[in-house]
């Protein structure tokens, strides 16, 4: 349905690249798509408003200069602004020299803030730090049933009474210092910004514990409202940094652009998955780079870190390097890849993924009668599939509630695979000096050529 | 096939190659706690407030970032203010045209749709030789009502009761809230109703859920913490058929449409509720309103695995104007149903389009 951010900017961008002079009507037309590109991942307009204006003058610049590649100048202008506007340093968190610090939690109903502060004293407590939970929702159901569900999950003390949210907040910050804690977390209710009495309560709160620092979760699937919101809380509170949630979706994330912008705070942690510890500082520059289409990799390579097995992936790797890899260690990668998440929300994580390949519709189940065809397979024939013949087709359709063309079409594709895999420089092929000697290629790979 | 299979070489390839090969020795760099300890005014008054303890007044840093000014209106005012300099101009130019557009995307409507809405009324104006701004904008409401107005708002019954309603959505959105209010609504329309407590998987969802019962006086049927969805979904249907319910208002858990294995976990319970004794008339996806473009995205991925028959429109009480329901009506033509306007129980009520376009389009509705 979507063309990518960074495609469409691709897009825009490619028609003015090579030339070597620029019209006003050129750069027009490319801040017009630059434009269109942005509002469709969701950032918001007064935003894209201000993003192409100061794109628009570093090209008017690009236009005046005597340069050879006014329209490389532009490109370049473009990447800068917008790694500009998401970027600077990754959020650096200090801790009061008297403890304990206080941390205060804002946001909406349901952007996340009682799983994040979850999530942020867990990661306070990998830290080596000694975190405490305060439940100071007392406005929904069950907020501090989960709360303290959550803290026990990852055992961690939990505070909350039935008195008020400000005395919660004023006591649990009072036994913090009592037992010892050196951070303490208080979740707070979700609030609308035009809701007058919950903004006064939660500046309040703020007033009464005086927290070290004031974190806006926002959810990263927001619209246009990101803005209103940010900014609302950014009046009443002072905030000193956003949490992002819920990135692990699908949404572009132009929310997260948005809210920077505007309150002018950087994006502390980001929460990229259900899991307790599927959260973590966040990397404006990855982030820009996601948005722009550039891909993810580290994210990517973490998040194999950490849902992989580390011993099954690295014997992959190896024989993958080796140019051994056979369809039985395609199964096994199979299986890890598969727990990484969608390939497609793989895929938009990888850079230098052509568009065409990146707007494809990816049907994960594909992945399920893969893996029930290789399983149906013997031994012998994951080695070395050219053995399979008719009758051995067959059977693994049968066995794999496929049918035969669906077998023989992936023995083709796996054959096909290696051979690209061969022609990227991967196996033995083209070993560079670095690795070991190239081994003699497989008896069965130098028969099929 | 031969993309999946791309798909997964290329995974494999930087994945298994630079993870585990060139990058393992160097990981990127966790966060450093820093052991410094900042001084910094503890106390945040609120802007404008009177700041105590001689903190500098001046020490406050500047809320807006580079190239926005000072005053970002909100979208409301903003709309408001946009709709006002409309009106005021006697021709129809240009920038009438560009500034009906930004006020759609604004309220979330998507760059497309919005486009082509303004694009639709343009023409018509041409045709009609409408000159002023006011009947314009009258146009393009009653476009945008027409284009709401082919469906089905009411809630399906079956036959075989009790009507079975699945309530499915990402997470945060409101689902359990909505269940509440839907089955006070239910029964204080004098109807039995049973809810399921689906949601085995966030922590004290089902206590949620059992809160929201007690104000509303219906049964709940809930699992253990962690147990199979589908047998909790089933049993409440089972139970529900027994006691001679009308509804049986399922639960569950929040998801993310692009995760596989938990729309397949959804795609289950579906299949599951359609075998127990009732009959599933309603999938209804609750939708946030501060939702963008990726509401779209929502409704796709919940449509395919579980045929949602309607929205609920959560948390329309605050500034968002929940443009991107109107865009998965348009485009999906799935109905909005209900929207929810409130915390409390009786807080959500019947969809009601003009009222929506009158709010997306910045004026209240008489």
């Amino acid at each position: 349905m979507f063309e990518s951010l960074g495609g469409r900017l691709e897009d825009a961008l490619s028609k003015i690249r090579g030339k070597a002079r620029l019209s006003e009507a050129d750069v027009e037309l490319a801040l017009r798509e630059i434009r269109n590109a942005l509002l469709e991942a969701d950032v918001n307009l007064l935003v894209v408003r201000a993003i192409t204006d100061r794109i628009r003058e570093a090209a008017v610049g690009a236009m005046a200069s005597r340069s050879l590649t006014p329209g490389q100048q532009v490109v370049k202008a473009v990447n800068d602004e917008l790694i500009n506007v998401l970027g600077g340093e990754t959020f650096r968190i200090t801790y009061e020299s008297k403890p304990p610090t206080v941390i205060l939690m804002a946001g909406l109903q349901g952007s996340g803030k009682t799983t994040t502060s979850a999530k942020l004293a867990r990661y306070f407590k990998a830290q080596g730090r000694s975190p405490m939970l305060v439940g100071a929702d007392l406005q929904r159901p069950a907020a501090v049933e989960q709360l303290k569900t959550l803290a026990s999950q990852i055992q961690v003390p939990m505070f909350s009474e039935w008195t008020s949210p400000i005395e919660v907040a004023k006591a649990g910050v009072a036994e913090a210092r009592r037992i010892g804690r050196d951070v303490v977390i208080i979740d707070t209710a979700g609030r609308l910004t035009v809701d007058a009495e919950l903004m006064d309560e939660i500046a309040a709160i703020s007033r009464e514990v005086r927290p070290k620092y004031t974190f806006l979760v926002i959810d990263a699937m927001m619209g246009q409202d990101s803005v209103n919101t940010a900014k609302a809380f950014n009046d009443v509170l002072e905030l000193d940094a956003i949490v992002l949630s819920k990135l692990d979706g699908d949404a572009r994330g132009g929310a997260a652009l948005s809210v920077k912008e505007v309150v002018g705070k950087p994006i502390a942690f980001a929460s990229d998955g259900e899991k307790l510890d599927n959260f973590g500082p966040f990397h404006p520059d990855r982030m820009a780079s996601r948005i722009l289409g550039m891909g993810d990799v580290l994210t990517l390579i973490e998040q194999a870190e950490r849902t992989m097995d580390e011993e099954v992936a690295e014997r992959g790797a190896k024989k993958l390097m080796e140019g051994k890899f056979d369809l039985e260690d395609f199964l096994q990668q199979l299986r890890q890849v598969k727990k990484m998440g969608s390939l497609k929300g793989m895929l938009s994580m990888l850079p230098g993924v052509p568009k065409e390949l990146r707007d494809v519709e990816i049907d994960d189940a594909e992945l399920g009668k893969i893996e029930a065809m290789i399983s149906s397979m013997t031994k012998k024939e994951r080695s070395d599939p050219s053995i399979i013949d008719a009758s051995r087709r067959a059977r693994i359709a049968a066995g794999s509630g496929t049918t035969s063309a669906n077998v023989s079409a992936l023995i083709k594709q796996f054959k096909e695979m290696q051979k690209m895999m061969r022609s990227m420089g991967i196996g033995p092929a083209s070993a560079t000096k670095r690795r070991p000697k190239p081994r003699p290629s497989k008896k069965g790979r130098k028969n099929r050529r | 096939m031969s993309i999946v299979l791309a798909v997964v070489v290329v995974v494999l390839v930087v994945v298994g190659g630079s993870a585990f090969f060139v990058l393992r020795s160097k990981k990127p760099k966790a966060m450093e706690v820093g052991t410094e300890t900042e001084t910094k005014p503890a106390l945040k008054s609120p802007a404008g407030a009177p700041s105590l303890e001689g903190e500098e007044a001046g020490s406050k840093e500047p809320v807006i970032s580079r190239g926005l000014d000072g005053s970002l209106p909100k979208s409301r005012s903003l709309l408001g203010s946009a709709l006002a300099r409309m009106r005021a101009k006697r021709a129809l130019g240009e920038e009438f045209w560009v500034e009906l557009e930004e006020a759609l995307i604004l309220s979330d409507l998507g760059l497309d749709l919005s486009v082509d809405l303004v694009e639709s009324v343009r023409n018509k104006v041409y045709k009609e030789g409408v000159t002023a701004t006011d009947a314009a904008l009258e146009m393009l409401r009653e476009e945008m009502i027409e284009r709401l107005d082919h469906s089905n708002r009411d809630l399906n019954l079956g036959d075989a009761p009790p009507s079975v309603v699945l309530f499915v959505g990402v997470n945060g959105v409101g689902k359990t809230t909505s269940i509440g209010k839907l089955a006070a609504l239910l029964s204080s329309e004098g109807k039995k109703v049973v809810v399921a407590a689906g949601d085995t998987f966030r922590a004290a969802a089902a206590e949620q859920l059992e809160m929201w019962a007690q104000r509303s006086d219906v049964q709940v049927v809930k699992g253990a913490s962690g147990a199979d969805p589908a047998s909790v979904v089933f049993d409440a249907i089972s139970h529900g058929a027994a006691v001679g319910a009308d509804f049986v208002l399922a639960d569950t858990a929040g998801r993310l449409q692009n995760r596989q294995n938990l729309m397949d976990e959804l795609k289950k319970i579906r299949r599951v509720a359609e075998k127990a004794s009732g009959t599933v008339t309603e999938v209804l996806l609750v939708l946030d309103a501060t939702t963008g473009q990726n509401g779209l995205l929502q409704a796709q991925g919940f449509a395919e695995a579980a045929s949602v028959t309607g929205v609920i429109l959560t948390k329309l009480d605050g500034t968002a104007k929940g443009g991107v329901a109107f865009a998965i009506e348009d485009k999906l033509h799935i109905p909005i149903k209900f929207v929810g306007l409130g915390e409390g129980i009786l807080d959500l009520v019947p969809f009601d389009p003009k009222a929506f376009v009158y709010e997306i389009t910045g004026e209240v509705s008489q």
